[in-house]
């Protein structure tokens, strides 16, 4: 980390209409239980209020199974909503009256983890692609050739790598196979998945450095989720922290990293293991136990069996998403915990 | 030191053996942990973590196997024991937890068992007794009621609680040494935090000394007193934990802390570019001549290309396998 310093651009956020808004957005599962007899609802995302501005990058946190790709196949369109409205560039996709699908391809697209198991084993990299350019039309040789040539160029791979397999590439460079096949449409919204975890450590940076420069370049819009907060906090303008199915906190990175106002959020920045820290975490920082079923979540706050803030009414009455502090305009800090105003006190 | 180290590993070399070759997947690597000592192994995945660990457990199979130096238990080389005398060790003297507990669990036999067979094989209890110390094991590790838990079967279990049945199965007959290879890789953070602070508390209290593995510099600086890092098959430095962090001597674990985005940073410096290592981590049929990480080091020069640098003292008490070290 020497002179490589980068500006940090602020988004203007007030100004903007957002590219992406959630809006009491649902999707529940219906599973069926071990013998086959008994079809419940598994409430994987359950009513959340979320919104994306263009060149803005939100973080999107929380522990395994708390509903983030499912948040992220939701958008795709991959799963239908149970409830609520997705409105992608002010088109209503949840809409019975489906939106052209190829114009949502064009607009949101995804970074998958495991880049191998998402690319096709028998195809070139130049048809990986090449095949969606065709599929939206295009159909002129020279400028396919053009677009997939530049795309190669821009994520850091070489010419003749076109003409290549998934199999010949190390894991870093087939993510970045992996971001040119997701960015080769010019969408405005990159939903990453957890881009980096499957990838060694010392290529991790190659890829999150790669992933800003082509937002600030291509004036891209993410979702980034990842279970790393480090990654999260460099990379985020916002942050969402989600718990069971519900976003439990939001806000500014700088505000979730450094004033958390959820027992949630402080557990989970306590948790990390930086040898840098200054203090160590205290009783008060540590959630108990682990993430219920979402099949059979806990009443009232769904944090309540691990959170070492609980009261009584914790276990009965739902906690609401409210803004923490005033004043700080459309960005605002939110929280969903009775305390919230207690959490962070000394 | 005059008094034989609790393990020492000694010049350790495992070679992955073809049908007409044999490459050294592990080189040279040597370390030592005293009694009650937290030791801390990182690397990248490949690097030979693993392998070294189950060689100390007297665990390698083909095709892998070990192909030079010495591991020795309280100054008694452990590395050609016949088996029977190995399985002995394990679990009384030296123990194992392991990433994934459900491939080291035995899915069809009731976790309360699985406990109490440590007891009845290592210290020669009767059935009844041991069952009565597995519900005590599992209230140690802080499995909540423990009592109806004993007859749950591995899959019943999260995998924070898998985990902690492993660890209760490890400690049960208090080993001397316990290998922790990616114990809480698979787990949340907030789990991870739990099940360290457990390990830490269980081992600190009966004087177990811990060697753990992990990819994570970060957690085992944390955790351990002195860290070796592993790069390509080799331990590349061994320092104390927090000059790993504060001091990194080798150019790739420089490049490895400079990589990472820790918390806090951006708040305080604003947002930097990260530091990247270029190339790519190299398999081990194509490790390359001299020192093993040159095609990806700034200061590689041409005695790096041809020369494997030796492990050199650090003023102190550590190594760096560099020629340019600083
Ligand atoms: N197709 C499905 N059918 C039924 N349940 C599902 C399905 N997909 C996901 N779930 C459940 O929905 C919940 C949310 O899953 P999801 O994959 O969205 O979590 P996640 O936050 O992405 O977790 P991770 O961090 O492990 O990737 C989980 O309880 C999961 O088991
Ligand atoms: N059973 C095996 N057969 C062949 N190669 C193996 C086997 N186990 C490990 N290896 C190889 O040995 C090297 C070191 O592996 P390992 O110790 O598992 O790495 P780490 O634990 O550091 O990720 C890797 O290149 C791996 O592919
Ligand atoms: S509402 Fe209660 S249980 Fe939930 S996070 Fe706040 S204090 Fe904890
Ligand atoms: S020996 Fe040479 S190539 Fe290897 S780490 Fe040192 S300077 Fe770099
Ligand atoms: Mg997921
Ligand atoms: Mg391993």
């Amino acid at each position: 980390m020497t002179d490589l310093s980068m500006t940090e651009t602020e988004p203007s956020r007030a100004a903007a209409a957002p590219l992406l808004a959630l809006d009491d957005l649902a999707v529940h599962y219906a599973v069926t239980g071990r013998m086959g007899t008994g079809r419940r609802m598994l409430k994987a995302v359950d009513g959340i209020d979320l919104d994306v501005k263009p060149g803005e990058c939100l973080g999107l946190v929380g522990e395994s199974g708390c509903g983030k790709s499912t948040l992220a196949l939701a958008i795709m369109g991959l799963v239908p909503p149970t409830r609520g409205h997705i409105r992608i560039a002010g088109q209503d996709i949840g809409a019975k009256d489906r939106p052209d699908r190829k114009l949502m391809a064009r607009t949101v697209q995804m970074v998958f983890q495991d880049p191998y198991a998402s690319l096709n084993p028998r195809q070139t990299v130049r048809r990986t692609l090449a095949d969606p350019l065709r599929l939206h039309g295009v159909t002129d040789r020279a400028e396919i050739e053009g677009r997939v040539a530049d795309m190669l160029a821009r994520v850091g791979l070489r010419p003749e790598h076109a003409d290549r397999y998934p199999h010949e590439f190390s894991g870093g460079q087939r993510q970045r196979i992996g971001i040119a096949r997701a960015l080769i449409l010019k969408p405005r919204l990159v939903i990453c998945d957890e881009p980096v975890s499957a990838l060694d450590v010392s290529i991790r940076a190659q890829i999150i450095n790669l992933l800003l420069e082509l937002k600030d370049e291509l004036g891209l819009s993410y979702i980034m989720i990842s279970h790393d907060l480090g990654v999260v906090e460099h990379m985020s303008d916002r942050v969402a922290v989600m718990y069971l199915g519900r976003i439990v906190e939001r806000g500014g990175w700088r505000e979730i990293f450094e004033n958390p106002r959820h027992p949630y959020t402080r557990a989970l920045i306590a948790a990390i293991p930086d040898p840098f820290r200054q203090h160590a975490a205290t009783a008060r920082d540590k959630a108990k136990g682990e993430i219920a079923s979402a099949l059979n979540p806990p009443s009232g706050c769904h944090f309540h069996p691990r959170c070492p803030m609980k009261q009584d009414r914790c276990t009965v009455d739902v906690p609401t998403l409210d803004p923490v502090t005033a004043g700080h305009g459309d960005i605002g800090h939110w929280a969903a915990c009775h305390y919230a105003d207690r959490v962070g006190a000394a | 030191m005059t008094a034989p180290a609790l393990l020492e590993v000694e010049n350790l070399r495992i070679d992955l053996v073809g049908e007409e070759t044999r490459h050294a997947a592990v080189e040279g690597v040597s370390f030592r942990i005293g009694k009650g000592e937290t030791f801390g192994l990182v690397g990248e995945s490949g690097c030979g973590k693993s392998i070294t660990a189950l060689s100390i457990m007297g665990l390698l199979r083909h095709p892998l196997a070990i192909g030079g130096g010495a591991i020795r238990l309280e100054g008694k080389e452990i590395q050609s024991l016949p088996p029977g005398q190995i399985r002995r060790l394990r679990g009384r003297k030296i123990a194992m937890i392991f990433q994934e507990p459900m491939t080291a669990l035995n899915p069809l036999s009731p976790v309360g068992r699985q406990i109490a067979e440590m007891f009845v094989l290592h210290q020669g209890a009767s059935w009844s007794e041991a069952n009565a110390k597995a519900v005590e094991a599992l209230r140690q590790v802080r499995v909540p009621s423990p009592e109806r838990r004993v007859k749950d079967f591995p899959h019943q279990l999260s995998g924070g609680m898998r985990q902690r049945v492993m660890i209760a199965i490890a400690l049960a007959c208090g080993p001397d040494l316990l290998v922790a290879d990616e114990p809480t890789t698979a787990l949340d953070v907030t789990v991870q935090a739990e099940i360290v602070d457990l390990m830490r508390e269980l081992c600190a209290a009966n004087g177990t000394a811990i060697l753990m593995i992990s990819h994570d510099l970060g957690l085992v600086a944390n955790i351990c007193r002195r860290v070796a890092v592993m790069y390509a098959g080799r331990v590349v430095e061994e320092q104390a934990a927090d000059e790993v962090f504060r001091h990194p001597r080798h150019p790739y674990t420089r490049g490895l802390v400079a990589s990472l985005p820790l918390l806090g940073s951006r708040a305080a410096h604003g947002r930097r570019k990260l530091a990247e290592i270029a190339g790519t981590v190299p398999a081990i049929a194509a490790y390359p001549k001299g020192c093993r990480f040159n095609p990806r080091c700034g200061l590689a020069t041409e005695i790096c290309r041809v020369e494997d640098p030796a492990a050199t003292p650090l003023p102190g008490d550590g190594l760096v396998r560099c020629h340019h070290h600083d």
